[in-house]
C-alpha cells in the first residue's frame, strides 16, 4: 500500500459537528444502531421532529439517554456496558432475538468507527492484528443493516490516510460500507471511487486527495 | 410427585460438573451473568473446561476467578478484551488458554441453533473476513455466505429473576441476553434466581424460557454485583 503522510494536519469538523451531519440523514422512523464511542454522539443531534429508535445489541430496542446517578440499574445496559435508559414503546430481547434484527436485514442504519475504509466499501474496524482478537457484534452489523455510515478521522494519529486503495488491517467486512463522515468531508462509497457529498470549508479537493489514497471526486 | 427443580445446596446442585465439561455461562458484561454458580464451580474444582461465554471474564470473581483459578481450557466468545480484565489476558499472554473468536451474532445463533435442533447454518456474517477461513462458502441468489455450526454444551449456568419450581423463567431488562438460548442449547441447564414464586402465580403469557428448557434451579437472593466487588478489590475463593 502507498503510504501518504500529511506534511501539515489541517483541523476540520469536530466530532460533534460530524454527529450532526449524520443525525441530519437519519430519516423519521428509522431503527438505528449506534457504535460505542464516537458514534453515540449522534442521538443528540436529531432535531425536526422526528422519532429514531436505537437498538443495542445486548437486547434492547427504544433505548433512551443515560439515567440521573440515582436511577443506574446494572441490569439495563447498552452494548458498551454503560448504564442507560428504555423509552416508552421499548421492549427488551435475548440475543438470538436482537441479532435476528441485525442479521436479519431489519435495522435501517448502524454508525461504526473505522481503522480504515477501502474504495471499494470494505471496513476494517475490529483488530490491529495485535494482543487479544476481539470483534463482539460489528462483523454481524456491517453484514446486516440496510445502510453502513461510518464515522472517522480522516487521518490516524501518525497523519496516514484511513480511506484506502485496500485495506490492511483484518477485514470486519468486504463491501458493506456506504458513507463515511469524517472530519475532513462526507463520501459515498462509489464504482468510480470516493464521490464528495460535502467538503469541509477549510479543505480543498487537492488537499482531500492529497490525504485520501484512491480517487476522490465531485 | 410434584415436579421440583429447585435445589436448596450448591454443592448438590453442581455435583456431576466433570473434567473437560463444555460449559456456557450466560450474561453480557456483569449483567445476567451467574456468579455464584461460577463460584460454586471453584469449589467443585472440575478443570479442562470450555466456556462458552460472551466475555472472558473481569477481575477475580465469577469468570475471571474461574479462569484465575486454571480450570478453563478454552474459551469461545465474541469479546475477549475487557478494561477490567485480568486472569484471561495474563493466561492468553502466556499461551496457556485457547480462544475460539466468534462474532456476537454467530455466536448467538450457533446457540439457538443448538437448541432448536438445527446442526448448522449459512451466514453473511464474517464473509471476506479473516474468521471466514476454512469455513464452506455458498451463494444464495448471487450473494455469499459462510456455514456455522451449531454450538452444544453439556450444561448452561444461567442467571434470571424469577422461577417457579417448573423452571419457567422471567428475567430483568438487558440482563436477559445470553441466559434464555443457552437454557435451551445445554443438556443441562443450572440457573440461580433472585425469587422463586408458586406456578399459580406465574403468569404463561410473561414466562421467557418455558421450563421444559431448565434442569435445576437455586435460589441466590442477594447476588454479589460484580462490578461492586471488583471495585472493592474482591477475589474468589
Amino acid at each position: 500500500m502507498k503510504k501518504i503522510i500529511a506534511l501539515e494536519i489541517i483541523s476540520g469538523w469536530d466530532r460533534n459537528t460530524i454527529a450532526s451531519k449524520i443525525a441530519k440523514d437519519l430519516p423519521h422512523g428509522s431503527y438505528v444502531n449506534l457504535g460505542i464511542g464516537m458514534p453515540e454522539l449522534v442521538s443528540q443531534y436529531i432535531e425536526g421532529g422526528r422519532e429514531i429508535v436505537y437498538h443495542s445489541e445486548n437486547g434492547l430496542l427504544g433505548m433512551g439517554p443515560p439515567p440521573q446517578e440515582n436511577e443506574i440499574d446494572l441490569d439495563l445496559i447498552n452494548a458498551g456496558k454503560k448504564p442507560v435508559t428504555i423509552l416508552p414503546g421499548g421492549s427488551f430481547c435475548h440475543h438470538a432475538d436482537s441479532f435476528s434484527m441485525i442479521r436479519g436485514g431489519h435495522i435501517d442504519y448502524c454508525v461504526l468507527g473505522a481503522m480504515e475504509v477501502s474504495i471499494k466499501g470494505d471496513l476494517a474496524n475490529w483488530s490491529t492484528g495485535t494482543g487479544i482478537p476481539a470483534v463482539g457484534g460489528a462483523m454481524d452489523l456491517v453484514a446486516g443493516s440496510k445502510h453502513v455510515f461510518v464515522m472517522t478521522q480522516h487521518l490516524t494519529k501518525e497523519g496516514e490516510p484511513k480511506l484506502v486503495k485496500q485495506c490492511s488491517l483484518p477485514l470486519t467486512g468486504a463491501s458493506v460500507v456506504s458513507r463515511i463522515y469524517s472530519d475532513y468531508a462526507t463520501l459515498d462509497i462509489t464504482d468510480k471511487g470516493f464521490k464528495v457529498l460535502e467538503l469541509n470549508e477549510n479543505i480543498t479537493l487537492d488537499y482531500l486527495q492529497m490525504v485520501t489514497d484512491g480517487n476522490v471526486y465531485q | 410427585m410434584k415436579i421440583n427443580k429447585i435445589m436448596n445446596e450448591m454443592s448438590d446442585l453442581l455435583s456431576d460438573v466433570f473434567d473437560g465439561a463444555t460449559i456456557m455461562i450466560g450474561g453480557f458484561g456483569e449483567a445476567g451473568s451467574p456468579i455464584e454458580l461460577l463460584h460454586g464451580l471453584i469449589d467443585n474444582g472440575a478443570k479442562n473446561l470450555t466456556i462458552i461465554a460472551n466475555n472472558a471474564g473481569n477481575g477475580r470473581v465469577g469468570l475471571g476467578a474461574l479462569i484465575g483459578q486454571n480450570q478453563v481450557k478454552k474459551v469461545i466468545c465474541s469479546f475477549a478484551r475487557s478494561a477490567k480484565g485480568i486472569t484471561f489476558p495474563e493466561l492468553y499472554a502466556k499461551g496457556k488458554i485457547e480462544l475460539e473468536v466468534v462474532p456476537q451474532g454467530t455466536l448467538a445463533e450457533r446457540i439457538r441453533a443448538a437448541g432448536a435442533g438445527i446442526p448448522g447454518f449459512y451466514t453473511a456474517t464474517g464473509v471476506g473476513t479473516p474468521l471466514a477461513e476454512g469455513k464452506e462458502e455458498k451463494l444464495f441468489n448471487g450473494k455469499k455466505y459462510i456455514l456455522e455450526n451449531a454450538l452444544h454444551a453439556d450444561f448452561a449456568f444461567v442467571k434470571a429473576d424469577v422461577a417457579d419450581r417448573y423452571g419457567n423463567l422471567t428475567y430483568n431488562k438487558t440482563a436477559r441476553n445470553f441466559n434464555p438460548i443457552m437454557c435451551m442449547a445445554a443438556k443441562q441447564s443450572i440457573v440461580q434466581v433472585r425469587n422463586i414464586i408458586d406456578p399459580k402465580d406465574t403468569d404463561p403469557e410473561q414466562v421467557v424460557t418455558p421450563g421444559i428448557f431448565v434442569n435445576r434451579i437455586i435460589k441466590i437472593e442477594n447476588p454479589i454485583i460484580e462490578s461492586k466487588a471488583i471495585a472493592e478489590g474482591a477475589v474468589y475463593p
